[in-house]
């Protein structure tokens, strides 16, 4: 370029010009600037992205732990309660789709109206007889929907509310009426014709059961069936009366209730019993003993969904859940389960949930309470009216209400009630559940019946992680922590280089070939060899000492050939020689010792044996966690400072001793630190577990047993629940739970290694 | 004798017993290692070599004889009770029997296709020639004696003729040929045919929720169904071509003999392969070897992911690697740069990288799970809500698909990526920037013009590791968008090319599926022996070539840190 300027010009600058370069600058610091703020910005994305995981996590678990909440819509009275308000409203109820309620007063008018704005859509009447009063009322559980009404000349009428839904038009119409299954005419339920003062009323396999406490003090239970002829159409009813064993002697029923199984009627008294009648064989029923609630007299009592437990109140308030208990020989008890927090006045009655266990009572000082029976939990308690609550109605889905009080006034409300199944008694301590003998830790989360109680027990899968961890650190401790001090400290260099990246590689090996092997190949290999198995645990570290004394006893020119640092590869061989015998000899030691077959011979000495078990996991999980562990203790071991060795070897101790006396008090945090990054890594560790246990969540330590793990449970429930769910957020909160447990267990390693790297340059 | 005892004692009090436990150890894990890579190396490789039919006779538990063919699997000693428990009479004096697993295919025949046969009373293993084994599209393997090939009714070529294997050759040749035909015709001509309808359904949608009505809806309409009516006019051709074919290619059947003399007819069209192992050479079985190897890997699998290939399993892993790579590279490498560089360095940020290097030991499920209900819920459904309401309630984003793994993916394999780049950029020598900057380059010139390029050997480790660490991930990808059949592979001839709403299929939830989740088992067993082999060679090949990047970065900057 020089060449094509004239010498004799003054030579133009080659420097850009001042603007040019002014205009550089400023380019460049605009590239600085950019570049400044590109990073800082993608580099706090990442990290709050990263601390987003624990804040959804957190969002989609805080839910659980809401209580209810309820909020007054409106607050009205409807058509139907103008026109006779001394009628009293004897039984209210809202249907699934929360449009429609219905409403029965005590002269028999029905009337169902829109809940929003209280207009009636349809007026019906209870089938009365002419002459008599109306005297009681009853209702069945929730889903079964019918209505009973007692009269004083001890007849009954039934009915039952039904809902048609059609789509004219393309918009969802709801069309309520009231049928009824037993005929439109009341029955004679008490031949002597004697008023009905208490009445039950339910749905069972066996047909329609009510039972009724007459004015005279006999109970009566009568069996209902009705059967439509094929041919004419005609409603055919069969029926059958039982007097029951009478009440002990000067006491009166207050109220009454039959379970769906058709099996117990359970009566509470004016003298705050609760009498059990088995009615299995209504000819023969049995009175049981009688059991006694305390605070106060029984002014509700209500069976929850299922009709496993009963709820009770009491005049002072108080609110409690009662089972019926099977004992050793098959006899039920009514037994107290839990008790829940008190309303002010006394209860007036209940409201069941209709598909899970919860359920709302209110008082006679215009309070509500919403319970759940699992869980233990109240979930609210609200003034609500300052009248007496008169009727409750919960629809089917639980997002509304509807309530009565004394002063006819109905009140709609919007309901938020949607995670009661959860609180942390349920998740971590015993609960007793319908149908069980005792209280206990279960994990059931979901099953085919509508019926069914959730059973969500964390510690049945708390305790299958920590025993599958267990019993891989068992396995890996051992052999990587021994594999570390050795390689590090030990073995030539040469022979380091090899090793280490070897098992490092292992780290990266896809757990899910683990957990195939594991079940596929280890698992039956074990059942079929566990001779074997157990000898060769035994026999191996007994081996390694017998070849290393023969070693010592070798001549010296052999002795000279193999120098230090090679142990590791001289017992190879003796090693697999032993496994081999191990094996071979496996059958026959099955047939000397354990007549044939040792898995047989554990099973009739009263061993479970599971073929895929915390044996099988603990080696294989094992097998994943030695990487970790032999990578970070063997650094830690590594980066002792030599001349500390080199002092103690020059002082005249042995390697052994240096080894015990300098190098692991040394590094013994950063061994520490590598265990538990180690049991880090088995808790949350998914795939082998999952394949190789049999996900039967136990609680127990037995060896020969599978366990269902907190990460193999997400695994295979998550995909299969309801979004938003109760289960969906509980497992959730299981995915928290393990990742504080390891995020912990990680960031303590972490420290300590770190101050172990400082240690390091400080010596 | 004193004098050995004191050096026995020796022994023990040097604490030697102790060293050689500490290398019985080492020794019994590189073991288990190498045993573990051989086990499953050779139970893989193994799949493909073509094993010999053995034909012998058995005795059965009610004591009849019987004639059995099929292949050895493996062998193994029983003690005699439990023959006895199983209903075998065996002589009082024998303690331990040997039992074979034979594979005899079959199953349309027998029903089951693998069966336990005691030594006691079993015949001589014999090798006939003319045996052959023919791998079916549906029922397994078939174990017998050819007879005849018949075209249409009619018996063209005989076991005793000539030419009888060269027509099987040629035969099962068109016959191949003919079915890659039909499978071309039904996967891409008639795919791209549903596409299009389906698209037009989607436009139609579209229309009506843009608001749409009346006279320009009406002459929408009329222009979609214009398109829809040729469509169906191109559809009805490449239909009736294909049922062309398909006669065409039910023409041939091969009549073949079980061992006990059942006749059993094979139509050509159901075949994938026909052998003859006990006639072949060394040469032979390694030209078939290569053969059936390719095959695992570049077809389809069959018979429920139990026969077959796994060439969709391995081309959705490198699709999702792929797309977790492209999301989590730039963001490993800036967030790496941003708390190396530019983060105030403090006890905050002290906190935050633990923290971050901590996530790279949470259990991959967790992330799994927060993939599931933050991306695929959350993200997903709103973004079908923005921008595919016209196929709602279907959804599109918002359900699992290999955006939303590679997603998870990247998120759960950014840690390693930050931690493995912050080493790479913390092992610069502090000269090197300092002299850069002296010169008076910037910051941002020092860093990406010396700086980063000087770390791009540790950046390629932690993205190789990255992928290491994606391609065995199972569990969160369960979760978040892998199925054990997907209908079509996520890149395709149809616009927009690259599916990422599409559902995947993995190696490793292949391996986990067919092992777990297969009615049989037994057939399935090698298949997930081989694929497992795939996965693991693939796995170490990449963390070996990370340790070299990573060896050969730290051979390079220690002459310069000196």
């Amino acid at each position: 370029m020089s060449e094509s300027i004239p010498l004799v010009k003054e030579p133009v600058s080659l420097m850009p010009t001042l603007e040019q370069r002014n205009r550089l600058r400023r380019l460049r610091k605009f590239k600085d600037g950019l570049s400044r703020y590109g990073v800082m910005t993608a580099g706090m994305a990442v990290v709050f992205s990263l601390g987003l995981i624990f804040f959804y996590l957190f969002s989609e678990i805080a839910p659980l732990f809401r209580g209810a909440s309820v909020e007054i819509v409106k607050t009205y009275t409807p058509e139907a309660l103008h026109q006779a308000p001394e009628d009293k409203t004897e039984f209210l109820t809202l249907e699934r789709y929360e449009e429609i309620g219905g409403n029965f007063k005590r002269s028999g008018a029905v009337s169902f109206f829109t809940v929003d704005d209280g207009k009636t859509l349809l007026s019906a009447q209870m089938p009365k007889p002419e002459t008599a009063e109306f005297s009681v009322m009853a209702t069945s559980t929730a889903d079964h929907g019918l209505v009973a009404y007692g009269y004083s000349n001890g007849q009954v009428a039934v009915a039952k509310t039904e809902y048609e839904l059609s789509y004219p038009n393309d918009k969802r119409q709801i069309t309520p009426s009231l049928a009824f299954p037993l005929g439109d005419q009341p029955i004679q339920l008490d031949a002597q014709g004697s008023a009905l003062k208490v009445l039950a009323i339910q749905q069972t396999s066996s047909g329609t059961l009510i039972g009724a406490l007459t004015a005279d003090n006999r109970l009566l239970l009568g069996v209902f069936s009705s059967s439509s002829n094929l041919i004419t159409g005609a409603v055919m009813l069969e029926q059958e009366v039982f007097t029951l064993p009478p009440l002990p002697q000067g006491v009166t029923a207050t109220h009454m209730q039959i379970d769906e199984g058709a099996q117990h009627l359970v009566v509470a008294t004016d003298k705050s019993q609760i009498i059990l009648y088995k009615i299995v064989n209504p000819s023969a029923a049995e009175r049981k003993d009688a059991v006694v609630v305390p605070n106060g007299k029984i002014t509700a009592m209500q069976f929850l969904v299922g009709t496993g437990s009963l709820v009770v109140g009491t005049s002072e308030g108080h609110v409690s859940q009662w089972f019926l208990v099977r004992d050793p020989h098959n006899e039920y008890h009514v037994t107290h389960v839990r008790d829940f927090e008190s309303l002010n006045g006394a209860i007036t009655g209940f409201a069941p949930e209709f598909a899970r266990r919860g359920f709302w009572a209110g008082d006679d000082k215009g309070n509500i309470g919403i319970y759940f029976g699992t869980s233990q939990r109240t979930l609210l308690v609200e003034s609500v009216s300052d009248k007496s609550i008169n009727k409750i109605a919960i629809s089917p889905i639980n997002n509304r209400a509807l309530l009565i009080d004394d002063s006819k006034n109905l009140s709609l409300l919007d309901v938020w009630n949607k995670h009661p199944e959860v609180s942390f008694s349920s998740l971590w301590q015993k609960v007793w559940y319908e149908g069980r003998d005792a209280p206990e830790y279960i994990w059931q989360a979901s099953s085919g019946s509508d019926n069914f109680e959730a059973k969500m027990s964390f510690v049945p899968l708390s305790l299958g992680t920590l025993k599958a961890a267990f019993f891989a650190i068992l396995f890996a401790v051992p052999l990587g922590v021994m594999g570390a001090i050795y390689t590090a400290y030990f073995m030539t260099p040469k022979l380091r280089g090899i090793v280490k990246p070897t098992i490092e590689i292992m780290a990266a090996l896809p757990t899910v070939i683990l957990g195939f092997l594991a079940g596929l190949w280890l698992a039956p290999f074990m059942e079929n060899h566990l001779p074997a198995i157990f000898s060769i645990l035994i026999l191996l570290p007994v081996i390694m000492l017998v070849t290393g004394f023969a070693w010592s006893k070798c001549p010296e020119n052999i002795r000279n050939k193999m120098p230090e640092g090679w142990e590791a590869v001289i017992v190879i061989l003796p090693i697999i020689a032993t496994v081999w015998a191990c094996v071979a000899l496996s059958p026959l030691a099955e047939v000397w010792f354990f007549d044939g077959s040792m898995r047989q011979w554990f099973t009739d000495n009263g061993v479970n044996y599971d073929q895929r078990n915390a044996l099988v996991v603990g080696i294989i999980m094992g097998f994943a966690v030695i990487p970790s562990i032999f990578s970070i203790a063997e650094d830690a071991v590594f980066s002792v400072p030599r001349h500390l060795t080199q002092g103690s070897l020059a002082l005249g101790a042995t390697p052994w001793q240096t080894m015990v006396g300098v190098v692991l008090p040394t590094a013994s945090p950063g061994i520490f630190s590598a265990v538990m990054m180690g049991f880090g890594r088995a808790v949350g560790e998914t795939m082998i577990v999952l394949m190789a246990t049999g996900n039967s969540p136990v609680v127990n330590f037995n060896i020969f047993e599978g366990m269902r793990t907190l990460s193999a449970n997400i695994a295979v429930e998550l995909p299969e629940t309801a979004v938003g769910s109760t289960h969906f957020r509980v497992l959730f909160l299981a995915a928290l739970v393990l990742l504080a447990l390891t995020f912990v267990v990680n960031t303590l390693a972490e420290v300590i290694r770190q101050r172990l790297r400082q240690r390091y340059s400080n010596l | 004798m004193k004098n050995l005892l004191k050096r026995k004692t020796s022994w023990f009090s040097s604490g030697s017993p102790w060293i050689w436990l500490n290398g019985g150890a080492v020794a019994i894990c590189m073991l288990m290692v190498l045993g573990l890579l051989g086990l499953i190396a050779v139970r893989g490789f193994g799949h493909f070599w073509p094993a010999d039919i053995l034909q012998t006779t058995i005795v059965d538990r009610d004591g009849k004889s019987q004639i059995v063919m099929g292949e050895a699997v493996r062998d193994e000693i029983i003690s005699a009770a439990v023959a006895r428990d199983g209903g075998y009479t065996v002589a009082a004096d024998v303690e331990l029997i040997t039992r074979h697993l034979f594979k005899m295919g079959n199953r349309d025949v027998n029903g089951r296709d693998f069966a336990w046969f005691l030594d006691t009373g079993m015949g001589k293993w014999e090798y006939p020639a003319d045996a052959i084994s023919i791998e079916r599209r549906e029922w397994g393997n078939f174990y017998g004696y050819p007879v005849a090939i018949k075209e249409h009714d009619n018996i063209v070529s005989e076991l005793s003729g000539s030419d009888f294997w060269e027509q099987l050759d040629q035969r099962l040749h068109r016959a191949l040929e003919l079915h890659d035909k039909i499978h071309r015709i039904e996967k891409v001509d008639i795919g791209r045919i549903n596409n299009q309808m389906d698209e037009l359904r989607l436009e139609r949608r579209r229309l009506e929720l843009d608001g749409i009505t009346g006279a320009q809806m009406a002459s929408a309409d009329a222009q979609l169904a214009e398109r829809r009516a040729a469509l169906e006019a191109e559809y009805d051709v490449i239909k009736k071509e294909r049922d062309e074919i398909l006669a065409q290619a039910t023409r041939d059947k091969l009549i073949a003999r079980t061992a006990d003399g059942k006749e059993v007819v094979v139509a050509f069209d159901h075949i994938v392969r026909v052998t003859r192992p006990n006639e072949m050479g060394v040469f032979a079985k390694s030209v078939q070897y290569l053969d059936r190897f390719w095959e695992f890997m570049t077809d389809e699998p069959r018979e429920a992911n139990t026969e077959g290939g796994i060439f969709p399993a391995i081309f959705g892993t490198l699709t999702m690697v792929i797309v977790m790579s492209i999301m989590v590279t730039p963001f490993g490498v800036l967030a790496a740069i941003y708390l190396r560089e530019y983060a105030k360095q403090g006890t905050f940020l002290k906190i935050i990288r633990i923290s971050v290097y901590n996530l790279a030991g949470v259990p991959s499920i967790v992330y799994g799970v927060f993939g599931l209900g933050f991306f695929v819920y959350t993200l997903g459904g709103n973004l079908d809500e923005l921008f595919y309401t016209e196929s709602l309630p279907s959804p599109t984003f918002g359900t699992p698909g290999l955006f939303w793994a590679s997603l998870t993916l990247a998120l759960l394999t950014l840690p390693i990526v930050i931690v493995s780049t912050e080493e790479g950029l913390s092992r610069i020598p502090s000269t090197i920037r300092q002299g850069s900057l002296a010169l008076g380059a910037t910051k941002a010139e020092t860093l990406w013009k010396v700086v980063v390029p000087l770390a791009t050997p540790a950046m390629m480790t932690g993205l190789i590791l990255a992928i290491a660490r994606a391609a065995g991930e199972v569990a969160p990808l369960m979760l978040v968008g892998v199925v054990k059949l997907a209908p079509a592979l996520p890149v395709d001839g149809n616009y927009p090319y690259l599916h990422l709403d599409q559902k995947i299929m993995h190696l490793g939830f292949h391996i986990y599926d067919v092992g777990f989740q297969s009615p049989n088992v037994e057939a399935a067993r090698p298949l997930v022996y081989a694929t497992s082999l795939t996965l693991v060679l693939l796995i170490i090949a990449l963390n070996i070539s990370a340790i070299k990047i990573r060896n050969n970065l730290r051979e390079k900057y220690r002459s310069a840190s000196d």
